[in-house]
């Protein structure tokens, strides 16, 4: 754990982004992507707190988890591909994607969704005994949607083991978040259901760990769930093709100043620069391993397209 | 061993079976843990089992939906009470978006063994939010398996193998049943998912229903045989998995096919068995196909009102003539 790690660990998932974006242009990815470039901290934060068996959902924006979960990479683009990957036999491609191998209950493209589910998970974990935890990462916009508050609400009055991440990046798809709510931050809300909340710099993996863990030793010792607010900013629009026309001049150059990447960068002296370099050398060339691998996946056999509907 | 119980008890028979049987079960919805649900289906199983196998949640049907797929996806085995079948449609994103989906778009990977139970129909006075019959906007969604038991031994046999199966399930029991008495199977072994069942045989026209129309259709076929007109009945049990093969065989051997339901005529799962009939029995049918439904109006909830628009036997009886005399 620490900087090289973290910085590794937020790499891998920027750089595996940005490959994706550039197989998306060249008509290698079909469908719709989400990135979380300038979010990386968050899951690479909180993933740091977490033991094997604990239970992640995410959202549509939820490569970031997967990859810091420990999710193949290789598996990861070729889902994203269209093909027959051992992630989910290009049934979910990038918004909906799950790993049960992983303990990654899975994204989820229906706002809000994933947080009845991470609830169902915590709801296993703490009659089971197992020990586990569940975290569910949602958007700032997400904190508007009745299964989020129906869901919290149940979570508290059953004690369960839940932590809600809500990644605040300003925006839901083209809309300010300070237009949709009359809290100053989301946490606030955290006092309705009577848990804790807390708000955190989401574009710094120890400060998002230290929260985050306070939340999971809370949920682990039966004391139940507590929302961390992670501010950050989007470095790219919300879908793949966002022109962001809506994005007020300078922002997103700003916001590149402040993202986790670039200040670890800005922050480092000769010798952490040059470790750096050699990381990122080393993440290109996983991540181009990766899509070779991937590209050797076949594509389904439209024969299958019925399978797995019921057992 | 069989025992007389009426359908309600046999339902409560049956949770009991699950949560005595199977220590993944859990069992959870609005005041069904020391109140024993709205109708009794949970009578004393929190006396016998603890909060811990059943409990109350909040009034929350996304919310608990979405909890039982989540713990079904990691190793529960939950079944989920919806109090009234209406308030699914709050609740429509679970079922349809994640509990229906989450086998399929993982490859097999995840499975969702959940049942959810509910109740529904018309009763008297009842108003059009707790009335309706949805059975065909559950049946349209693959994912999902769609049980409606007619009897009280198939309220005890179809909510067992409920929650057997892998997949997830849901339950719609019809509360105007509750309190029918019939002998129930208690030591029987746990079915397979599906099947129709032929629950009286003739050779003059086949009546398919489920649910409330069950009796109905009997009712209807006792009538008709006074006539001379010998109705076969079908009790579909199972819109999913649909055992057309009972239905088409049946339809091959009286030629004329009656669907009965007490759900709004467009788009009910009686335009789904017409339209089979249609194409895989053609050459057999001689005469139109039937509907026995509901009319497209909301369910009003003066009595006198509801007598004008719900399916009872003697709509069947005079769709059977209709059918045969053409
Ligand atoms: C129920 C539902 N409504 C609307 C959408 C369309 N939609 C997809 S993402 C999104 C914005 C969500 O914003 P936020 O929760 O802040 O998350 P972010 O995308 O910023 O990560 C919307 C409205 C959806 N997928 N599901």
């Amino acid at each position: 754990m620490g900087l090289p790690d973290d910085y590794r660990a937020m790499a891998r998932i920027r750089r595996f982004e940005e490959r994706l974006t550039a197989l998306k242009d060249a008509g290698e990815i079909p469908g719709s992507i989400h990135l979380c470039n300038g979010q990386e901290a968050i899951p690479v934060g909180a993933a740091r707190t977490l033991r094997d068996g604990d239970y992640v959902t995410a959202t549509y924006r939820g490569h970031g988890w997967a990859l810091a979960r420990g999710v193949d990479m290789a598996g990861l683009f070729a889902e994203m591909m269209g093909r027959d990957s051992a992630v989910n036999g290009g049934r979910a491609a990038s918004p909906y994607l799950s790993d049960p191998g992983r303990w990654f209950v899975g994204e989820n493209s229906i706002v809000g969704a994933g947080v009845p589910i991470a609830t169902g998970a915590a709801l296993t974990a703490q009659r089971t005994g197992s020990g586990a935890v569940s975290v569910v990462s949602i958007g700032d916009g997400a904190m508007n949607q009745g299964n989020v508050h129906e869901a919290l609400n149940m979570a508290a009055v059953l004690d369960l083991p839940l932590v809600l991440v809500v990644e605040n990046n300003v925006y839901s798809e083209m809309s300010r978040i300070e237009d949709m709510v009359r809290v100053r931050q989301l946490a606030e809300r955290a006092a309705g259901y009577g848990i804790p909340g807390r708000v955190v710099d989401g574009n710094d993996p120890d400060a998002v760990a230290e929260a985050v863990g306070e939340a999971v030793t809370r949920a682990r010792e039966g004391s139940g769930p507590s929302i961390v607010e992670a501010m950050t900013e989007r470095l790219v629009g919300h879908y793949s093709g966002d022109a962001q026309h809506y994005r007020p001049a300078g922002e997103v150059a700003a916001a590149r100043e402040r993202e986790p990447l670039a200040r670890i960068r800005a922050a480092a002296d000769a010798d952490l620069a040059a470790r750096l370099d050699v990381i990122d050398a080393e993440v290109a060339a996983e991540v181009e391993a990766a899509i070779a691998a991937a590209r050797a996946v076949p594509y389904p056999d439209p024969a299958t397209v019925k399978e797995y509907v019921y057992v | 061993m069989s025992e007389s119980l009426r359908y309600i008890q046999a339902v409560n028979a049956a949770l009991t079976w699950a949560l005595d049987s199977r220590s993944d079960t859990v069992y959870f919805g609005e005041d069904v843990a020391l109140p024993g649900g709205p109708f009794g289906a949970t009578k004393g199983l929190h006396k016998r089992f603890g909060s811990e196998r059943i409990f109350d949640t909040p009034i929350s049907e996304t919310g608990f939906l979405g909890m039982a797929l989540g713990a079904a996806m990691t190793g529960l085995r939950p079944i989920a009470e919806i109090m009234y079948a209406d308030f699914t449609f709050v609740a429509m994103d679970q079922i349809v978006n994640q509990i229906a989906n989450i086998r399929y778009s993982s490859a097999g990977r995840w499975k969702a063994p959940l049942v959810i139970r509910m109740q529904q129909g018309y009763s008297p006075g009842a108003c059009a939010q707790h009335s309706q019959s949805i059975e065909a906007y559950l049946a349209h969604t693959p994912g999902l398996r769609v049980a409606l038991p007619s009897t009280p031994d198939d309220a005890y046999q179809m909510l067992r193998t409920a929650v057997v199966s892998d997949d997830p399930v849901v339950v719609a029991e019809a509360r105007m049943l509750y309190p029918t008495r019939g002998p129930v199977r208690t030591d029987a072994p746990v079915e397979p998912v599906g099947g129709a069942r032929v629950v009286r045989d003739g050779r003059d026209a086949t009546v398919v229903a489920w649910s409330r129309m069950v009796p109905a259709a009997l009712a209807a076929a006792d009538e008709l045989a006074a006539e001379g007109i010998e109705t076969e009945v079908i009790d579909l049990r199972w819109l999913n998995p649909l055992d057309f093969e009972t239905v088409g065989a049946s339809i091959s051997r009286t030629g004329r096919l009656v669907v009965a339901h007490e759900a709004n005529l467009t788009g009910g799962f009686g335009a789904e068995i017409a339209a089979r009939a249609a194409s895989e029995c053609f050459t057999d049918l001689r005469a139109p196909v039937a509907r026995v439904a509901a009319p497209d109006v909301p369910m009003p909830a003066a009595p006198a009102l509801q007598k004008a628009v719900v399916p009872e036997a003697a709509h069947v009886v005079e769709a059977v003539r209709r059918t045969v005399n053409r």
